[in-house]
């Protein structure tokens, strides 16, 4: 579903939307975001004496790799008004033929996977834009089959990676003794897209099409191959956060990936970008993924703690739940700072 | 690829500025509805030919218990769409009503007055489907969140709830009077496929002869002219929440009385995507303004069979997703039309 065909809860598209996104972009919500993620990280230094040491820092974001790189892609196709719903499947599918290629080592492995990502990514684009399907039809069907894909050429089984060759490097060790592998990847990962978002003509273009897909045809931007590329680069993050699956749990994986893409929808909801497209942060999207996962390493050590137990069921209650809260404080922030005739007149 | 999607947005531009569709979309909704018939007739057609006892009484009792459930979630899935809205959350309310219902007639009290356990058996579900419904109908209406990500929240956290309620456990139990739901005849077929049938008639009555129908439309057609025009929009949207909401809960309901058995972790698992599925093969658009509400029941129809002919042959359930998934992106793409 894109922004065309959902009109936007803050009614129709003129002089004030600017307003509201000049707003917004500014450091509004990802100076919230940071804030809360900065709260959260002191009360749990506060409380946990082992929250601030390495090996939880390091178990922390090697695990978060994968969401906050299949956010990252996510949040550029939202900016275009769309979605990608295959995010999580594909992911799961490349981590399958990464484990089939790791025993040719990590230089083949890593683009294997990567391209495998980007291969479905050329699929949504196609179907979207060529057949012009709506981004949730098109990239549900991916979902799909890229799951029916990975079961059938892994014939439903873990696929085990090669342990001998230099693949479980990626997941396992550190750059330099210092920072995880992974981690490194996201950052050079992050920092392009946001270099793209906020530097390029692609960018301009990106955030132009979710702001009004129609004007910025009649303005001449290259609306097509702009949204090619957002679907390609998210099939991409998640054929790398595949890559990332298999090297850091030793396996190929094809039934992993459920719900990922909710987890990477809210991290880009609580990063602050509209789902309506036309205004969106890469930096707040990564606050956002980080966010959410520390949400869950706190109500670990909660659990470990004993004060509280929660069992495994209890994790969708709080996230759909911390979803919730987010949409709330998000329609808050949007209402204050809108002059209050911009919602549709209502009945 | 430019002028491409100015034609998409061309074509969406028009759908929703008139109710009454130009010749060349009439044409186009024409052959998408022909397309399920035609779709329908081949897949019967391979079946008679390749499935060993296809023409069985037994394969249509099969059939209907299964296509009961999808077509039931569809019908309440067309209706939210119609609205231009869409509805994630309708397996995870077949969850949650699914596992309450044991949890209620198994009870002390369910068991010392049967029959009060039983009525409560399905009132307090239903109750606690519509519950759902409205806050997915509030979220959307009253704060204008997406319907997307109002109805994440409950897809997310409504099986979580019903995993908390049952701990993850299987219920099982055997209550016979339960259970007719899903197991019970009428007049030789069985009871849920008469439900269906009886919600879609009911649902079609709503929408074409009463007023509710027709603000139903006007919304998605254009929701601003319909508020304009004195359209309730939002008690519109909250009630066709709850009703969704509420078709799903009797589907979860039909679900745990077939199997004896409620399974939190699987009642209702990716039905949100079967409905979606069926509706828009029925011929729903995704922009919202048409209810094919007999449409959707077809639509189930055709899922449903895919499903079983891939399964009766032999043929993976990995291969059924993708089976499954073309059949959604033909389905969209006839109905959008190719470039002229």
């Amino acid at each position: 579903m894109s922004a065309r065909t959902d009109p936007p809860p803050t009614g129709q598209r003129s002089g004030f939307d600017v307003d509201l996104r000049s707003a917004l972009r500014g450091n509004g919500q990802t100076f919230g975001v940071l804030v809360a993620l900065v709260a959260l990280i002191c009360f749990g230094l506060v409380r946990y004496e082992n929250f601030g040491g390495a090996y939880n820092i390091a178990s922390f974001l090697n695990y978060n790799a994968m969401f906050i790189l299949i956010a990252i892609g996510m949040c550029l196709v939202i900016i275009t008004g769309g979605i990608d719903l295959s995010v999580g499947s594909v992911a799961a599918f490349s981590s399958v033929c990464a484990a089939y290629l790791s025993p040719y080592g990590l230089q083949v492995a890593l683009p294997g996977g990567v391209l495998a990502g980007v291969a479905f990514g050329a699929v949504n684009a196609f179907v979207i834009l060529t057949l012009r399907v709506p981004p949730f039809i098109a990239t549900l069907a991916t979902l799909l089959g890229a799951k029916g894909g990975s079961l059938i050429i892994s014939d439903a089984q873990t696929i085990s990676v090669d342990w001998g060759s230099n693949f479980t490097k990626l997941g396992m060790e550190k750059a330099f003794g210092v920072v995880p592998w992974s981690i490194l990847l996201v950052l050079l990962v992050a920092i392009g897209a946001w270099v793209v978002l906020e530097r390029t003509s692609l960018g301009r273009t990106l955030l132009a099409i979710g702001g009004g897909e129609d004007a910025s045809v009649l303005m001449g931007l290259k609306v097509g191959r702009a949204k090619a590329f957002a679907y390609l680069f998210s099939g991409g993050c998640a054929g790398l956060a595949g890559v990332f699956l298999a090297s850091g749990f030793g396996a190929g994986q094809p039934l992993e990936g459920v719900g990922w893409e909710l987890s990477a929808i809210a991290s880009v909801v609580v990063g602050g970008t509209l789902l309506t497209g036309g205004l969106g942060s890469v930096t707040a999207t990564v606050f956002g993924a980080l966010l959410l996962g520390l949400v869950f390493n706190i109500l670990n050590f909660e659990n470990g703690r004993g004060t509280i137990s929660l069992s495994a069921y209890w994790q969708e209650v709080i996230r759909g739940s911390f979803l919730f809260l987010v949409i709330l404080l998000q329609m808050r922030v949007a209402r204050r700072r809108l002059p209050p005739a911009t919602g549709a007149p209502s009945p | 690829m430019n002028s491409a999607s100015a034609d998409a947005n061309h074509d969406q531009g028009k759908r929703s500025s008139s109710r009454r569709p130009s010749g060349r979309l009439a044409w186009r909704s024409t052959l998408a509805r022909h397309g399920t018939l035609i779709a329908l007739a081949a897949l019967l057609l391979v079946n008679v030919l390749f499935t060993p006892n296809f023409l069985h009484l037994q394969t249509l009792f099969v059939n209907i218990s299964q296509v009961a459930t999808i077509a039931i979630v569809a019908i309440g899935m067309t209706l939210v769409i119609a609205t231009g809205g869409i509805d994630l959350s309708v397996g995870a309310v077949m969850a949650l009503a699914g596992a309450l219902a044991p949890l209620i007639f198994g009870s002390e009290l369910g068991v010392a007055y049967p029959l009060l356990g039983l009525v409560a058996a399905f009132v307090l579900p239903l109750a606690v489907a519509l519950a759902c419904g409205a806050f997915n109908g509030v979220m959307i209406s009253v704060l204008r969140v997406q319907p997307i990500i109002a109805t994440l929240i409950l897809f997310i956290s409504g099986r979580g709830i019903a995993q908390v309620l049952t701990n993850g456990n299987l219920q099982t139990f055997s209550n016979p009077g339960f259970s007719y739901l899903g197991t019970g005849r009428v007049l030789g077929l069985p009871f849920q496929g008469w439900l269906a049938l009886l919600i879609a008639v009911l649902a079609f009555w709503v929408v074409n002869r009463t007023i509710h129908g027709r603000h139903l439309l006007a919304v998605g057609g254009n929701e601003r002219a319909a508020a304009l025009s004195g359209v309730p929009v939002r008690r519109v949207k909250i009630g066709v929440y709850m009703v969704c909401a509420f078709l799903a809960g009797i589907a979860g309901l039909v679900v745990v009385a077939i199997n004896s058995a409620s399974d939190a972790a699987r009642n209702g698992n990716l039905m949100e995507l079967d409905a979606i599925a069926a509706a828009v093969v029925g011929g729903a658009l995704l922009q919202g303004g048409r209810a094919p509400v007999f449409g959707a029941l077809l639509g189930a129809v055709i899922i449903q069979l895919v499903k079983y002919t891939l399964l009766a042959n032999g043929i993976e359930d990995e291969v059924a997703l993708v089976a499954k998934a073309l059949i959604i992106v033909a389905a969209v793409a006839l109905q959008q039309g190719r470039r002229e």
